[in-house]
């Protein structure tokens, strides 16, 4: 908290939309101040408009169907009542604005160089020598190697994490007062997040420069943040340092939001997944926690059992489409579940978990190894028997808006497969619908409705239900719930809890979010480049990683405790690699050693 | 770079190969003899033969195919049923005629289309947005020969401002009388398509990532417009202008018709009506010619606007 | 753990809602209604046409010839005697009945083959629109004057020869969103769920591109009935003395110094024609594509 005078001050900023001839309410009447060098988190779920604040500082809104209104002090200066043509030049020169999505946020065809000097040239008046010269400094200080080659490189070159970079260089060029970060890690892997978070914070000690950090991550808001704000449904629901906020919430919205986030390191004691204790946001009371004992029937024979699985794509090219190279997705894969179990793949993009997941229901067909599921090899089922054997182990998938059909009636969609299968007449068809949209929490009176008219945390119950159809006994949830907001993921992972307890099902949970997983699972397998490099229970992988993966792996995910604040990792510019690899290629077989019960570990050289 | 040019190359060749190969089929689908149907029903037995030799067709198939494609290659293409004069020599005599005026209507078109296009994006759902529109689908909707017809009877018919047979004789000034109206009835169609690819492009690149990226670093209106925008937008227009000059060939061949101009449209509803097979195969193997031509074109313009394209 | 529901309106059934959704297409871009209103008058004046043309269309009466709009004759009569507005709506009957049945064939052979190809990809994806894009740069009224010169200027054949051409366009406009939909989890879930491939095909992902494909048809139906009046033009229409707007033209044209009406009345009629159907289909496809309508 400082007593200076605020870089940026908002009073009552009020933002609507105009949809269908009114005007609807996005922002409703906000206030706040950023202080100089203070990184401010702005923190709030879907629809919360904490995007919508970030544009309306921006004066980004497409000026035919919004309208801004309140006061947006910059410097003491009001941005809202300044002519377009001066707001210009406050862009990108006294307050810069960063994105999530970096792969499509730089311009294809315009060299990298330019894009960073185009700052300079309409807000410095720099020539164009003069330009380029500081372009290379800019882009040394946000760390990216050989800066002065990039100049003349296009955007499609670089990976993800680099983009991010090259926006973060673009944004400081001008060397602004306030940064405006939406969401800038979100779609980057947890291990390119915390360097991206680590660089900005240097950037901020270096530039002196005030934050306003926008996520919907409490682990990032806990690391980055030195005031946090709460907003919901477009209001400031509360203010505070982020130390008090996590420690003592004083609002019902804040302490359901808390209660919904998983914490890294919390279920070190607990050998067995825990739901989420989940609290009602309107009236601040905890939810009943039913006793939960252990599901996993680890005595019988495992349902799934996956031996030494490969599965390769391969990438053509050429006049005549041949194979000039090949995606080892998955090299070598083993492991077993049980009924009643929950075993979590995790790993960032590219390390083949998906892949893995897509593998065992052969909805990608691998090139070798075993998968018996009941006791039969799944690879050797014929057409018949594959249809029969589907009925059994169903996928849930990450997108709740494309995984269902937009022009069939979610009551249809839950009973296609009973139909196509033969099970039920329809009649009785209908009432099983009905039954399984009770088991998923949803009534069932909106068997008739289409799935726009749902919610995607109510989608994703659909699906579920839609998975259930069948009776099935493994159930594959490929990042079923990383596109939900933070209070409906924690719903949807205590219903499927829930469910694995009332039928015994067993899961393999699919996920880059390594706190959920740590609530959820019975055991954890971790991925990289299309290889399990370490797998065991959960406390053992999780609180005792052995692979220098794992480790780092664990130590970049943000825990949201407000202690963490001051951790600094260290800058690194790593890249996750990608699994390409050239048509000759054999791999290397691997050695394993298990380092506890039930823990292996890939050997590693060091 | 150069790699990129050879294939390319190849591949132009193994199309030329393969839609020769489709035009010699083509001819020989006509349901009855040929030679008969051009001789008429009157005809002897002999002066059928006789036609049927010197045409070649009492050859086996598999020679006839290789007598043609190996004189497609070497420039021979027969010699007009009519005329008795090499194909190729009728056919390179007119062609200048119609690549002037394709090229012309081109130009015109892209000269009117792409900044009309480029206004009515930025001007969305504003009137002017509505008129460029409603011109656009208008300026498609005319057959092209009826928009030859309409220009012919208002400024050479109504108001003698400009001959009524297009042919030149000299001069600039001729020229520019003979080329005007025929160039301009194409023109026009030409821009309403251009103007409407053009307008959803921009508004495609104008609701992108990075268009929002540019403004927030405060570069000013035009230059996000016509550096940032213009030119990602330039890929799919490309691509249209390159599937258009397919139509805007047919559609050379109605407004020759109806200006008297000399050119392949001539010459091609000529064979067409006489039955002048020779002249038919060599019009077509030009016409796959400068579509090839195009392709390759179009293709090379992709290297150069987007860099993406360039290194494969 | 009781979900809220979103919406308070319930909706009835399948049927209503579908309906509804075209309402709201075409209010969508309101001069899609203008259009559509046209091109049912039209259709209405083909059908009608032997109630309300005044005389026979092949009447001649050679002593009547090339005159300009009486009240005998409202439109005027050509260089045989023939009245005008009878043959410009028997004209119609011509033009609608090539137009839609070819366009029809073309739909269904056309998004059955993009629809195959983008279902199966690999090798036959590959060829299949390798074909089509050599097929779709030829010059298509080049192929269709060849095509009809060939086989011979009968309606049978001028619709062949016009639904060839239009195959590749339906083929490249079925394929492309049959790609991206293949890749959508709900089709994955279909597979998971053990539906045969005819069933997500036709099911699931037909529905869903069923609006693209029927837009399509309305803006070819505009081009196939372009294309017959040109081929009518060039003189490979139907034959004489059967009337064809096309062939109107051209007689007006071979006659244009006498007789103005003659090549200016039918002009303008297919321009109208024409110009509703592409208002039609170009208003629709703004209810399919928001980016387009200016929200993005």
């Amino acid at each position: 908290m400082t007593a200076a005078a605020p870089v940026l001050a908002v009073r009552n900023l009020t933002t609507e939309f105009r949809v269908d001839d009114a005007w609807i309410p996005v922002v409703k009447g906000i206030s706040f101040e950023i202080g100089p060098r203070e990184t401010v988190a702005i923190v709030g779920e879907s629809g919360s408009g904490k995007s919508v604040t970030a544009l309306s500082i921006m004066g980004l809104l497409p000026a035919a169907n919004s309208r801004v209104a309140g006061e947006i002090l910059l410097a003491g200066r009001d941005l809202l009542k300044l002519p377009e043509e001066q707001m210009r030049k406050v862009r990108g020169n006294q307050i810069s604005m960063i994105f999530q999505e970096p792969m499509t946020s730089l311009n294809p065809v315009l060299t990298l160089g330019f894009q960073i000097a185009e700052a300079l040239i309409y807000h410095r008046s720099l020539g164009r020598a003069q330009a380029e010269a500081e372009t290379v400094r800019i882009l040394q200080r946000v760390r990216i190697p050989s800066a002065a080659s990039r100049l003349n490189e296009y955007p499609h070159r670089l990976s993800g994490g680099m983009r991010q970079r090259v926006m973060i260089a673009m944004a400081l060029a001008c060397k602004p007062k306030l940064l405006i970060a939406d969401e800038p890690t979100t779609a980057l892997d947890v291990t390119i997040q915390a360097e991206i978070l680590e660089l900005i914070k240097l950037l901020q000690d270096e530039e002196g420069m005030s934050v306003a950090f926008i996520t919907h991550d409490m682990g990032v808001v806990a690391e980055i943040a030195d005031r946090t704000i709460v907003m919901q449904n477009g209001n400031a629901v509360e203010q505070a340092p982020t130390a008090r906020l996590f420690a003592s919430p004083r609002e019902a919205y804040t302490r359901a939001l808390l209660a919904a986030v998983p914490r890294l390191g919390s279920m070190k004691d607990r050998p067995d997944p825990q739901r989420f204790a989940i609290i009602d946001p309107i009236t601040g009371e905890p939810e009943v926690v039913p006793e939960t004992t252990s599901t996993a029937a680890l005595t019988e024979r495992p349902l799934l059992e996956v031996a030494n699985l490969v599965t390769r794509f391969d990438i053509r090219a050429g006049v005549l489409g041949g194979v000039k190279a090949r995606v080892h997705a998955v090299e070598d894969v083993s492991f077993s579940l049980h009924a009643g179990e929950t075993l979590a793949l995790v790993g960032e993009s590219g390390c083949g978990k998906s892949t893995t997941g897509r593998s065992i229901l052969r909805l990608v067909e691998p090139e070798s190894g075993t998968i018996l599921f009941e006791g039969r090899d799944v690879r050797a089922l014929d057409r018949a028997g594959l249809r029969a054997a589907r009925r059994r182990m169903q996928m849930i998938f990450q997108d709740p808006f494309a995984s269902l059909n937009p022009r069939k009636t979610v009551g249809g969609a839950i009973a296609e497969p009973v139909i196509v299968h033969g099970f039920l007449s329809r009649s009785e068809a209908r009432d099983r619908v009905s039954e399984l949209l009770r088991k998923v929490g949803l009534s069932p009176g909106m068997a008739s409705r289409f799935p726009h008219e749902f919610s995607g945390g109510q989608r994703q119950r659909l699906c579920i239900a839609r998975a259930l159809a069948l009776e099935p006994r493994l159930l594959v949830a490929d990042e079923a719930v990383s596109a939900l907001d933070v209070s409906i993921k924690a719903q949807v992972i205590n219903l499927m809890m829930d469910l694995q307890a009332e039928m015994g099902l067993a899961y393999l949970l699919i996920s880059h979010d390594i706190a959920v997983v740590e609530r959820a699972s019975h055991r954890v397998a971790v991925m990289y480049l299309g290889e399990i490099v370490e797998i065991g229970p959960r406390a053992a992988v999780i609180g005792n990683p052995q692979h220098p993966y794992t480790k780092r792996l664990m130590a970049a995910v943000p825990v949201p405790e407000a202690s963490r604040r001051t951790i600094r990792r260290g800058l690194s510019t790593t890249e996750v690699p990608s699994s390409v690899r050239e048509t000759s290629y054999v791999p290397v077989p691997r050695l394993y050693r298990e380092v506890g019960p039930g823990h292996i570990v890939q050997a590693f050289d060091g | 770079m150069t790699a990129f040019v050879v294939r390319r190359l190849a591949f132009a060749c193994v199309t030329l190969v393969a839609v020769l190969s489709l035009v010699f089929v083509l001819v020989r689908i006509v349901p009855g003899d040929p030679a008969q149907l051009i001789l008429g029903d009157q005809a002897s037995r002999e002066a059928i033969d006789a036609l049927r030799h010197r045409l070649g067709l009492d050859l086996p198939i598999g020679e006839q195919y290789a007598v043609f494609l190996a004189g497609a290659l070497r420039g021979d293409w027969g010699v007009s049923m009519v005329t008795g004069q090499p194909v190729i020599g009728e056919v390179l005599r007119v062609l200048p005629w119609t690549i002037e005026l394709t090229v012309l209507s081109l130009i015109l078109g892209i000269v009117i289309g792409v900044p009309g296009g480029v206004y009515a994006a930025i001007h969305r759902n504003r009137v002017t947005d509505y008129a460029v529109r409603i011109a656009s689908l208008l300026g498609l909707s005319f057959p092209p020969f009826v928009a030859a017809i309409i220009l012919l009877l208002v400024f050479a018919i109504a108001l003698p401002w400009f001959p009524v047979i297009s042919a030149r004789s000299g001069s600039l000034a001729a020229w520019y009388q003979s080329i005007t109206l025929p160039a301009v009835s194409l023109g026009l169609i030409s821009a309403a398509y251009v103007t409407r690819v053009t307008r959803s492009a921009m508004l495609e690149v104008l609701s992108e990532d990075y268009v929002r990226t540019a403004r927030a670093k405060g570069v000013p209106w035009n230059a996000v417009i016509w550096r940032h925008a213009l030119r990602n937008a330039l890929i799919p227009i490309i691509t249209v202008v390159g599937l258009y000059l397919g139509i805007l060939i047919g559609n050379s061949v109605l407004t020759e018709i109806v200006f008297s101009r000399p050119g392949l449209g001539k010459l091609l509803i000529g064979a067409l009506n006489q039955r002048d097979y020779p002249m038919l195969q060599g019009m077509m193997v030009i016409y796959t010619l400068i579509v090839v031509l195009v392709n390759l074109l179009t293709d090379l313009a992709y290297g150069f606007v987007d860099p993406r394209v360039k290194l494969k | 753990m009781n979900a809220s529901s979103a919406d308070p309106r319930a909706t009835p059934t399948p049927l209503a809602y579908f309906a509804a959704a075209t309402l709201k297409a075409f209010n969508t871009n309101k001069t899609s209604w203008i259009g559509l209103a046209i091109f049912l008058i039209v259709i209405a004046l083909a059908v009608f046409a032997p109630l309300l043309s005044p005389f026979d269309p092949t009447d001649q009466n050679i002593l009547d010839k090339l005159r300009p709009p009486s009240a005998e004759h409202w439109l005027g009569t050509d260089s045989f005697g023939r009245d005008t507005l009878s043959r410009v709506l028997y004209g119609a009957r011509i033009s609608l009945v090539i137009g839609t049945v070819s366009t029809l064939a073309a739909m269904l052979i056309g998004s059955g083959i993009g629809m195959l190809a983008g279902w199966h990809g690999g090798r036959l994806d590959v060829v299949t629109m390798q074909a089509m894009d050599v097929l779709l740069a030829f010059p298509s009224l080049i192929l269709g004057l060849i095509l009809v010169a060939m086989l011979g200027p009968s309606m049978l054949n001028i619709i062949i020869a016009i639904a060839l051409t239009s195959i590749p366009p339906f083929a490249r406009i079925a394929r492309a969103p049959t790609i991206a939909i293949k890749e959508r989890e709900f089709v994955m879930a279909g597979r998971a769920l053990g539906y045969s491939d005819a069933r997500i095909v036709a099911g699931h992902i037909l529905p869903n591109i069923l609006p693209e494909i029927l837009v399509m048809a309305s803006l070819w139906l505009a081009n196939a009935i372009r294309t017959e009046a040109s081929l009518a033009f060039v003189g490979l229409g139907v034959k004489p003395p059967i009337a064809t707007w096309g062939g109107m033209i051209r007689e007006g044209f071979e006659n244009i110094l006498d007789s103005y009406t003659l090549a200016l009345v039918p002009s303008i009629v297919i321009l109208v024609v024409i110009f509703a159907l592409n208002l039609l289909g170009d208003g629709l496809r703004d209810a399919i594509d928001p980016k387009l309508k200016g929200e993005g």
